[in-house]
């Protein structure tokens, strides 16, 4: 079983997150950089998967050259190898276009299964096994909190509001995991040795057959016009409960017209 | 006046139109006259044509198969770009679900347009509002390419009737071999519950680590039952057992967006803000005074909640 595991570098979620404002994009140069928090557990499956069943597992990553920490993270839980494209002409890139790249780079892998986080924390915006779906004519099976593997079958339970969706599909699909699907390894330190001698292959956009024209941010599907921060909330009043604190809620609630 | 396509969100429940549906028409009234795309089993329609002819649907497209409803995402795609092929709409507005965000993703590419997820505002050049960063930054975005498409988060914009003639218009739906290749099971409903869907929810009231247990929870419950309201947890609630992942609000969870949001026993971590931050009204309980919840509170108790709560509830019950 060849699987490929979507991995992506974001800001840390934890710490103060930014726009660039000489272009409106992710201000990534400047933020501490971590793996995308649900790709971990995208990776997880994938190793379980492997150990299962045998195989390989490859990691793809599209972004900066500093991506590579995020790579050594995957490496070092027990992927086999990996694969980075990096290339200046993708920066500002949106999601349509990132989506031929990530699916270029995949035509020129061997896949049964590709697998990857449900959302990243930057974007959230929580659609890329349906955008490779539709570029690469593979079922998607998307949102995942469970998956079986029966054959040459795929099945998920797709997490909804209040319960989930049993959907299946024939491999190679594309398969996104939720953070309830499993608990993620901790990299050892034989893995975390392991990782530096993994393979690592570079790709730029002619490796992989691309226009440079066609992705980046002069082309891009939509662009930001521009963005500020949050409005600060007016100062809210903060009281202590001295037996009194149940009418003093009570009170702003009703002084609101909620009750 | 331009077309703007509206898809129709349903509820699983009794088939009618959701609180979102409603939204995305009157938010896409702004771009031009819209239709409603009813996508969905034979008699689907039937019911809910004249709440989106309410709303402002002029035409109601009904694409009716057993096979939008057998497979995942795709064929739901495929229609709706039948559709904007043949009636060439100004805009597609769509709410901003899972796989409402996933039919906008793979429409884009069939149309060879742009889109923006999770909008919570659309002005009438097309420039949409977006949320970024857990709150703290907000962003104004256009399509450039193609036909613009929109998500529309929930709870953004409030419902406002605008009767229209709703006329129907068939649409013959022919769903091709590759969008059939995901096939839908079952259906599972795991939670049932009289509260009000999280996403929905005017009001929501959510627990964290300091309610410290499953049990406890019932304190939770009792709050947002009085007040009509849906129950939340946090993360650190949801990894403690507490209460079941799909309550979960935050980063990794639910966006939620209530006239009132009861944070209580939580301490307000990045995680957690990034999901409830854009709150109309936000209000805190909690026992230690320097919990970052408060900078975030319209109102905050410093208190312990098993005394403060319990007594809330009962003096709202008891002005019923």
């Amino acid at each position: 079983m060849n699987i490929v595991v979507l991995v992506k570098q974001v800001p840390d979620s934890g710490s103060e997150r930014k726009l660039d404002p000489s272009d409106n994009t992710v201000a990534r140069a400047t933020a501490d950089n971590v793996i995308n928090e649900m790709d971990e557990y995208a990776i997880e499956e994938a190793l379980t998967v492997k150990e299962a069943q045998g195989g390989e597992v490859t990691v793809l990553t599209v972004g900066p050259d500093t991506a590579t920490d995020a790579i050594r993270k995957a490496l070092s839980m027990g992927a086999d190898k990996a694969v980075h494209v990096s290339d200046p002409a993708i920066h500002g890139s949106c999601a349509v276009q990132t989506s031929a790249v990530i699916a270029a780079a995949l035509s020129q892998l061997e896949y049964d299964l590709v697998l990857c986080g449900a959302e990243s924390t930057d974007g959230q915006v929580s659609v890329m096994p349906a955008l490779l779906s539709e570029r690469l004519g593979i079922p998607q099976l998307s949102g995942a909190r469970k998956l079986t593997i029966e054959g040459s079958m795929a099945k998920i339970e797709r997490q909804t509001d209040g319960g989930y969706w049993e959907v299946e599909a024939p491999l190679p699909a594309i398969v996104s995991t939720w953070d309830t699907i499993n608990e993620p390894r901790y990299p050892s330190f034989k893995g975390i040795m392991a990782a530096k001698k993994k393979p690592v292959e570079t790709k730029t956009l002619a490796d992989l057959g691309i226009d440079a024209s066609t992705v980046g941010l002069a082309t891009a599907t939509s662009k930001v016009v521009d963005f500020a921060g949050r409005p600060p909330k007016g100062e809210g009043v903060k009281v202590a409960d001295e037996g009194d604190g149940a009418d003093k809620l009570v009170g702003y609630l009703a002084a609101q017209k909620i009750v | 006046m331009a077309e703007v396509l509206v898809l129709a969100e349903l509820n699983p429940a009794d088939g009618g139109p959701r609180k979102s549906t409603l939204e995305a028409l009157t938010a896409a009234r702004v771009l031009g006259e819209p239709s409603a795309v009813v996508l969905g089993v034979p008699g689907t329609a039937a019911g809910i044509k004249d709440v989106l002819a309410e709303y402002g649907a002029a035409k109601v497209y009904v694409a009716e198969s057993d096979d939008v409803d057998a497979y995942l995402v795709a064929p739901k795609a495929e229609v709706l770009a039948q559709l904007v092929a043949e009636k060439s709409p100004a805009a597609v507005v769509i709410p901003s679900s899972p796989e409402g965000k996933e039919i906008a993703g793979r429409l884009a590419i069939k149309t060879g347009s742009g889109f923006l997820t999770d909008v919570t505002e659309i002005a009438a050049d097309g420039t949409a509002t977006q949320v970024a960063f857990a709150g703290a930054t907000i962003v104004h975005s256009q399509v450039t390419v193609g036909t613009p498409i929109y998500t529309l988060r929930g709870n953004s914009v409030t419902p406002e009737p605008a009767p229209a003639a709703g006329t129907e218009e068939a649409v013959q739906v022919a769903v091709s071999e590759a969008a059939k290749q995901t096939r839908v099971l079952d259906r599972v409903v795991e939670q049932k519950s009289n509260r009000p869907e999280l996403t929905e929810a005017a009001i929501v009231v959510s627990g964290g680590r300091g309610v410290a247990s499953a049990e406890n929870f019932s304190v939770i419950e009792g709050l947002a039952d009085s007040l009509g309201g849906a129950v939340g947890a946090s993360r650190a609630a949801v990894d403690s057992g507490f209460y079941p992942h799909s309550f979960q609000v935050g980063q990794t969870g639910k966006t939620v967006s209530p006239q009132l949001y009861i944070a209580v026993g939580i301490s307000g971590a990045i995680q957690h803000r990034a999901g409830m931050q854009t709150s109309k009204t936000i209000v805190a309980v909690n026992k230690d005074p320097e919990a970052p919840i408060f900078e975030l509170a319209d109102f905050g108790v410093v208190g312990d909640l098993f005394t403060v709560v319990p007594a809330a509830t009962e003096q709202i019950s008891a002005r019923k």
